[in-house]
């Protein structure tokens, strides 16, 4: 049952955002270069990671259902997705906001890590429709599978490719040392640690009501045919 | 560009900030509305388990006893 556990964890992620939102603005420090703009941060790159890797999650869970032909692993691979999704819009939009702030334009072209970004969401974009297009169940869940499976080793590539392209405007923060100072850091780790867990609880609560709908689904037909 | 003054900056802030609390509230909004959806399909399965049991019940006292 994917709904056990879901009040601890729900009070967890609540209790670690507001421990984040408390720390970006009452600890950490401004930053020299962008001063308060630079607050957005916290909230856009944590994202943007757990989008990526909810990506890639969803590419794990579709190799499951081809593994084992069950239809739990589709729906872990859906739900996950379709999450990364709505996170991903988050992205953009914050991001946008961010570039205005602090280059004076909503979007740069020219800036790869933008540009990679919004390719990996309009890939993902075409993934609802393609699902649905199709009636049959097991060809949905089949064909679903596959494109989150390429989709999903998309994702890691095209993280490479963009950390090996020359940046322009778009820094490069993570596994860059000395970017971020000491404090930065925890206050980004513990953003980024709430901002998992919001994934997994959001994850979690979404996958206990489709599957409740399944079984209420089920149990409609067994009465209806006795 | 030169860094934003505070009453600037603090415009942008708001705005990321709060299109992050909108889109998790949205996404809540649906969950609840999903949820009373389940709640009223429970409620009329409830109903037609009662009614065939019911309907059960006066098959067995309309049998005859031998």
């Amino acid at each position: 049952m994917q709904g056990k556990g879901l009040r601890g964890l729900s009070i967890a992620t609540a209790a670690i955002l507001v421990t984040a939102l408390a720390l970006v603005f009452f600890y950490a420090p401004l930053d020299a270069d962008q001063g308060f703009v630079q607050k957005i941060f916290y909230l856009h790159v944590p994202m943007a990671i757990v989008a990526l890797c909810g990506f890639i999650f969803g590419g794990i869970c579709a190799i499951g259902f081809l593994r084992t032909r069950d239809r739990k692993w589709d729906l872990r691979s859906y739900v996950a997705i379709h999450l990364s999704l709505i996170l991903g819009v988050g992205v953009l939009i914050t991001g946008s906001i961010w570039a205005r702030a602090s280059w004076g334009h909503w979007w740069v072209w020219d800036e790869p890590t933008l540009v990679s970004f919004l390719i990996i969401f309009l890939l993902y974009a075409c993934y609802q429709p393609l699902r649905f297009s199709i009636e049959d169940p097991d060809k949905q869940a089949r064909y679903a599978a596959v494109f989150a499976i390429l989709a999903g080793a998309f994702v890691p590539l095209n993280f490479l490719a963009v950390r090996l392209a020359q940046p322009l405007a778009h820094p490069r923060v993570l596994g860059a040392s000395g970017n971020l100072p000491g404090s930065m850091e925890l206050v980004f780790l513990v953003s980024l640690l709430g901002m998992a867990l919001l994934f997994v609880t959001l994850w979690k609560y979404e996958m206990a009501a489709k599957e409740t709908r399944m079984r209420l689904k089920s149990l409609r037909r067994r009465l209806l045919s006795t | 560009m030169p860094a934003l003054p505070l009453h600037e900056a603090g415009k942008y802030v708001a705005g990321a900030y709060v299109v992050f609390v909108a889109m998790i509230l949205i996404y809540v909004v649906i969950m609840a509305i999903r949820l009373q959806r389940i709640e009223r399909e429970v409620a009329e399965l409830d109903e037609l388990a009662a009614r065939k049991e019911h309907d059960e019940d006066g098959e067995r006292e309309k049998a005859p006893v031998p």
